[in-house]
């Protein structure tokens, strides 16, 4: 009884929001099935439903594409992973574990789940090195941030984030001087410092050129396999580009799942979707 | 050189390293001022018929603006690299001079109770830093914890220290009321007024301004550094890459409210007087106007604007009293607007243009 009231105590003060980088200590377990398993997930806003039974299954180290119209849950169905929205029914789990339901925030994110948002938001007076420094795991206590020193595994590790998001030019610039595909891809080498075992990545090619977006999905292709990565894209042309397995979300639920060319076949989807998509393209 | 840490134009500017940037910087200002001393006590050595001869008066108002750009330091420390304006700071600097001047006061003088204690050298050193340190830490505590950030947090430093104003002019209070604490006689055995206290007090204080440079470049250069700047940019997001930005503003917070502190404590044996005015909420925005002036988030900039304007003050004032305040401000406008980055940003953007090199 008394430790359910330290507890909650816990969770009530306000600077506990901030532990969520302590490496937790029960790692995921992934080895009877999927990584992220939603199961008959509901969410209700007002008597709307943003989700409505929805199932999904990301195995490890998979890259899958979430594509669907406006209003179609995408970003609700993030919130719902990463602790920001509770679900009225269903379960989510990540690895066979942890039930993420019962996680704040905090624990989810300490757990492995990176999540980059919509904007892009980096420290612009600090250095893409020292962006990523930042970001990386550890002590994030006030005396051990100021006799920090980086070590020859952080500094490799720098190294090898800087290398996979390819800004090893860029290292000492600041990072208010990128172009804003750079600054996407620094957000995406930030959440990498944590070591994360599940990236969510919310619409990453918005407002990007060409190139950038072929520099983007390299990179999301390179990121698949070493963690999972889940991308939410309007873009059909990107998702076409780095896509092996497609789901499509459609007022709340899955409305077609399989590869790229499967689902873009599917008349439902060019119903509700892709046609819609490619009429306003055209 | 320049440490101005804010993106400055679009050229995309190159810091090479951070290791040289930092000794390079803290080496050639430790070297002025130690030059400063230097010369400063040598041409008061020289005869007083001589040319050159700098008199005690002149060392005593150096003494004094030293004072001064510690109390600088301070500000550019926390409102430069974590973006919290304090309009209070004149109130720790308060502190810490009232603990010097009952140190002082109690020098020969027959006070009784508390007042007694503080007659210990040891004891008054340790209110110098106590006092101002425990009124950050209470106060920067409450305004933190609750997130109050912003002009909301510079109004309550500036209530904070004008409710410290009422009640240090309060007699009950037993500190001299509304005349302060004045007449002190001697510090450490030796007579204020003599020569070799002058010019004690003021390499005295030069030193504590060098210490103090080093002390904020080790932690502006440090990781915690980065995190200030991050805070001070995005603090939402610091606190999302899972940083206690509240802890982190409390302990930069304390440590600038002691540096200021440790400047009044300093600054009152070489005026002769504290009172109840150094609470004035002016003489804090003062403090943050030196240095806007000088060049916000470089620290040395906080230096010239000390010096720079103090040294105005005390010509100007002598030659037209009444019109200080509206050079003050008129110089404040113009600044910020012609020069966003003050002096050092310009010197800074100077040498680029001269130099052509990007790297600091
Ligand atoms: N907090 C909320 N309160 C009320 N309604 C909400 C809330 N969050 C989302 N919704 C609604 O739920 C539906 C799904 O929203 P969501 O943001 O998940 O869509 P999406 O698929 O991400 O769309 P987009 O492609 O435009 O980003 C929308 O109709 C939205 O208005
Ligand atoms: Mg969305």
């Amino acid at each position: 009884m008394s430790e359910t009231l330290n507890r909650l105590r816990d969770m009530a003060r306000p600077d506990r929001v901030f532990d969520f980088m302590v490496p937790d200590v029960s790692p995921v377990d992934v080895r009877h099935g999927p990584i992220l398993y939603m199961e008959d997930v509901t969410v209700s806003f007002d008597g709307f439903r943003a989700i409505d039974r929805l199932n999904l299954t990301i195995d490890d180290g998979e890259l899958r594409c979430i594509i669907g119209p406006n209003g179609a849950g995408k970003t609700t169905m993030m919130d719902i992973i990463t602790g920001k929205t509770r679900p009225d029914s269903g379960q989510v789990w990540f690895g066979s574990r942890h039930n993420l339901l019962r996680l704040a925030e905090p624990e989810v994110a300490s757990l492995g789940i990176g999540r980059k948002f919509q904007k892009p938001t980096v420290f612009e007076a600090l250095t893409v090195f020292e962006n990523l420094e930042l970001a990386m795991a550890g002590d994030r206590r006030v005396w051990t941030t100021f006799m920090a020193r980086l070590d020859h595994e952080g500094r490799a590790r720098l190294d090898e984030v800087l290398e996979t998001i390819g800004l090893e030019a860029e290292r000492d610039r600041w990072a208010g001087v990128l172009s804003h595909g750079q600054k996407q891809w620094l957000e995406i080498g930030m959440l990498l410092m944590q070591r994360p075992r599940l990236l969510l990545i919310d619409e990453p090619v918005a407002g990007m050129t060409e190139q950038e977006m072929h520099r983007t999905a390299d990179l999301l292709n390179r990121l698949a396999g070493q963690q999972s990565v889940v991308v939410v894209e309007h873009d059909m042309g990107f998702v076409r580009s780095i896509a092996r397995h497609v789901t499509v979300l459609h007022q709340g639920s899955v409305l077609a799942e399989g590869s790229m060319d499967a689902v873009a076949a599917d008349p439902r989807v060019r119903e509700v979707y892709l046609g819609a998509e490619e009429e306003r393209h055209a | 050189m320049s440490q101005v840490r804010t993106v400055s134009s679009g050229t995309g500017s190159v810091r090479r390293s951070m290791g040289h940037l930092s000794d390079r910087t803290t080496t050639f200002t430790c070297a002025v001022l130690m030059m400063a001393a230097v010369l400063v006590v040598g041409l008061n050595l020289l005869p007083s018929d001589h040319a050159l001869h700098v008199g005690d008066a002149t060392v005593s108002l150096l003494g004094k603006y030293c004072c001064y750009m510690l109390l600088a330091l301070a500000v550019d420390l926390i409102w430069g690299y974590l973006g919290i304006l304090s309009l209070g700071h004149g109130a720790f600097f308060a502190l810490g001079g009232y603990a010097m001047g009952l140190y002082l006061n109690a020098q020969g003088a027959n006070v009784d109770g508390w007042q007694a204690w503080l007659g210990h050298f040891p004891l008054a050193m340790l209110a110098v830093v106590l006092a101002p340190g425990l009124l950050a830490l209470v106060f920067g505590w409450l305004a933190f914890r609750s997130r109050v950030t912003g002009v909301y947090f510079s109004i309550i430093t500036q209530a904070m220290t004008f409710a410290l104003m009422l009640a240090f002019n309060r007699n009950e209070m037993g500190v001299g009321g509304s005349t302060g604490l004045t007449r002190f006689r001697e510090l450490l055995g030796m007579p204020l007024n003599s020569h070799a206290m002058t010019v004690a007090l003021f390499v005295a204080s030069l030193m504590a301004v060098l210490l103090a440079f080093v002390v904020c470049r080790m932690i502006t250069t440090s990781r915690l550094g980065r995190v200030c700047i991050a805070t001070r940019d995005a603090e939402a997001r610091t606190r999302f890459l899972g940083y206690r930005v509240e802890h982190v503003k409390l302990a930069v917070f304390v440590v600038s409210a002691v540096m200021a502190g440790i400047a009044g404590a300093l600054y009152v044996p070489q005026v002769g007087i504290i009172n109840p005015g150094s609470f004035a909420p002016l003489f804090s925005i003062e403090v943050v106007v030196w240095v806007a002036l000088g060049g916000r988030a470089t620290l040395f900039g906080a230096l010239i604007g000390a010096l720079v304007v103090n040294w105005l003050k005390t010509v100007l004032t002598t030659e037209m009293p009444d019109a200080w305040l509206f050079i003050l401000g008129g110089l404040f406008v113009v600044v910020t607007m012609a020069l966003p980055q003050g002096i050092a940003g310009l010197a800074a953007s100077l040498r680029r243009n001269r130099g052509g090199s990007a790297h600091e």
